[in-house]
């Protein structure tokens, strides 16, 4: 466990002024200051909704694109940055000939990637209540102030973070099995892709694709959220993608194992 | 298994696919000693180490490092070592610094190890600067570096002077005699040079083809060398006429007669024979052949 903690600290301290770290605390960051820009200068067609309703769109102009396509690629970009590091130094058999359980260093990257995954969502969730604040403040005429949306945004970012586990030990398993970009961020997106339109299509089957996930979790939300008969934004947090999630995200780990296990040493 | 032997390797084998690439191979490296592994690109050196170090498993034979077996001790063992495998494994975007402290994060090692070590390897000038803008040299003594943070009693190093100018060959040499004289190391070194190591190394193994050649002291290399008689004369032509005119295996080389030294007695009988039919002799020597033509003949077998 203590070798688990180090090669955690290592991971951090390693990548702290890598892209790999800074994307998950730059892209909310940017992402928010252009969504809320638009908002500001074009706050005449929210105006007349009501706060809860404001909150619904704002909130909709990211989850939109986060869903389909910015997380997945998001989850490509870290893995491959997060792996990427020991092959560019040749570190692997490094690594592995220091007095630490192998299991112990590739667990700790592993829970890493999933940790900035995590970081992620938690300040896109964060800002996205900043941003509303802030628009509220320089035009007081929103009213975003008038409705509390913190619990249900973090609830729905957690969904997309458990949707999204799948894709992220996928595409860590590429990002281990090969050193160059074009391959995990290649296949990477003909799967994003091929799961946006089988997601759109409503395919019977879509669930056992890791990569339409995040898509089908906004999908059963908003499901849910329009069919309340009370007018309550409430969601189930676990659902069928989620648990399908679980189950290739566990797999996909345990693959990941035995590849690097194997790769490394050559 | 005998308690000075740090290293000990018993009937190693090693198969990649059909290929065997370790053939039985019996290391014995003593405690505090500097064992030069040599052998051509392809022997099997990198494969030996590798396996030293449990990135491979042996299919057969039995590993001991300090006398323990390798497969049940296995974090106990590789806490006594430092290594640098091929290339240095090194972190281009981090400094030479934060290198040795991320290596000190991981290995639970006090920060001032990390100046002692950049002293140790000379890079405490250039510790602040990038990895990626260090010289070949300048990264190789990192990675000596990083082996040599959490103090380990052997050192097991894969080609550290490869790709090296002459003055990064010596420095590295300096450094691996200081590390044995000073800090009490054993040190396994692997070359495809003998000139490079022949130096600074105690014993010595050859390994061609998976095979262990070799292995003994520097001096047990050259005393299996072949002994040759050299004879300088007025006439090399005409002397080795007349020497293979009685039996002798004589050929020029250079300014010189060669001849395979049997014994002190044959020496003076040849001596003999020359001023005899009045040749002058100017000398008559018993030499050793050249340790590195020695080498390539060994590993040529």
């Amino acid at each position: 466990m203590q070798g688990f903690l180090l090669s955690i600290q290592s991971e951090f301290y390693k990548t702290r002024k890598t892209l790999a770290f800074l994307s998950a605390i730059l892209l909310p960051l940017i992402l928010c200051i252009l969504i809320t820009a638009g908002f500001y200068t074009h706050a005449d067609k929210i105006m007349f909704l009501s706060a809860k309703m404001q909150w619904f769109r704002f909130t909709g102009a990211f989850l939109g694109v986060m869903g389909s396509l910015i997380l997945p690629i998001l989850i490509i970009f870290q893995t491959f940055s997060v792996n990427n590091i020991e092959h560019r130094a040749e570190m692997w058999k490094s690594l592995f000939s220091l007095p630490i359980p192998k299991w112990s260093i590739y667990s700790a990257k592993y829970v890493y990637v999933v940790f900035l995954n995590a970081l992620c969502l938690a300040l896109f969730a964060s800002f996205i209540i900043v941003s509303g604040y802030l628009l509220n403040v320089l035009n007081p005429e929103l009213k975003f102030n008038q409705f509390d949306i913190s619990g249900i945004l973090f609830k729905l970012h957690l969904k997309l973070f458990l949707a999204s586990l799948g894709i992220l030990s996928i595409q860590f398993l590429f990002s281990l099995l090969w050193a160059d970009f074009l391959k995990p961020m290649g296949i990477g997106f003909v799967l994003t892709v091929f799961g946006i339109i089988t997601a759109n299509l409503g395919w019977k089957y879509a669930f056992t694709i890791p990569y339409t996930h995040p898509m089908l979790a906004l999908q059963s939300m908003m499901k849910q959220v329009l069919n309340n008969k009370n007018e309550q934004m409430e969601f189930d947090l676990m659902s069928q993608e989620i648990y399908v999630s679980f189950i290739v995200a566990a797999i996909t780990f345990i693959i990941g194992y035995f590849v690097i296990n194997k790769r490394s040493i050559r | 298994m005998k308690p000075e032997l740090i290293i000990e390797t018993r009937n190693l084998s090693y198969q990649f696919g059909n290929q065997l690439v370790l053939d039985r191979v019996s290391l014995n490296v003593r405690e505090g000693s500097i064992y030069g592994f040599l052998g051509p690109n392809g022997a099997g050196k990198t494969t030996t180490i590798k396996v030293l170090l449990n990135l491979l498993q042996a299919e057969k034979g039995k590993v001991f490092l300090f006398g323990k077996d390798l497969n049940k001790n296995r974090i106990e063992i590789l806490s006594g070592i430092g290594s640098l495998i091929e290339q240095p494994a090194i972190y281009s975007h981090l400094s030479g610094r934060e290198n040795l402290l991320n290596r000190a994060l991981l290995l639970q090692v006090h920060s001032v190890k990390v100046h002692e070590m950049l002293d140790l390897v000379n890079l405490t000038e250039h510790a602040d600067k990038k990895a990626g803008q260090y010289s070949l040299g300048m990264k190789q003594r990192l990675g000596i570096a990083l082996a040599l943070l959490h103090d380990p009693k052997l050192l097991i190093l894969d080609e550290p002077t490869n790709g090296l100018d002459p003055n990064g060959i010596i420095e590295i040499r300096q450094l691996i005699r200081k590390l044995v004289q000073e800090r009490a190391k054993t040190v396994f070194i692997s070359s495809h040079l003998l000139t490079e190591v022949e130096k600074m190394v105690t014993h010595i193994g050859i390994i061609n083809r998976g095979k262990l050649l070799f292995q003994g002291t520097i001096e047990e290399l050259h005393n299996v060398s072949k002994k040759n008689l050299e004879i300088q004369t007025n006439d090399l032509v005409r002397s080795r006429e007349l020497l293979c005119k009685n039996g002798y295996q004589a050929e020029i080389l250079s300014d010189l007669i060669l001849i395979p030294y049997l014994s002190e007695n044959q020496s003076a009988e040849i001596n003999s024979l020359l001023v005899k039919h009045d040749h002058r002799v100017y000398s008559l020597t018993i030499s050793k052949q050249n340790l590195e033509n020695l080498f390539l003949s060994i590993t040529q077998i």
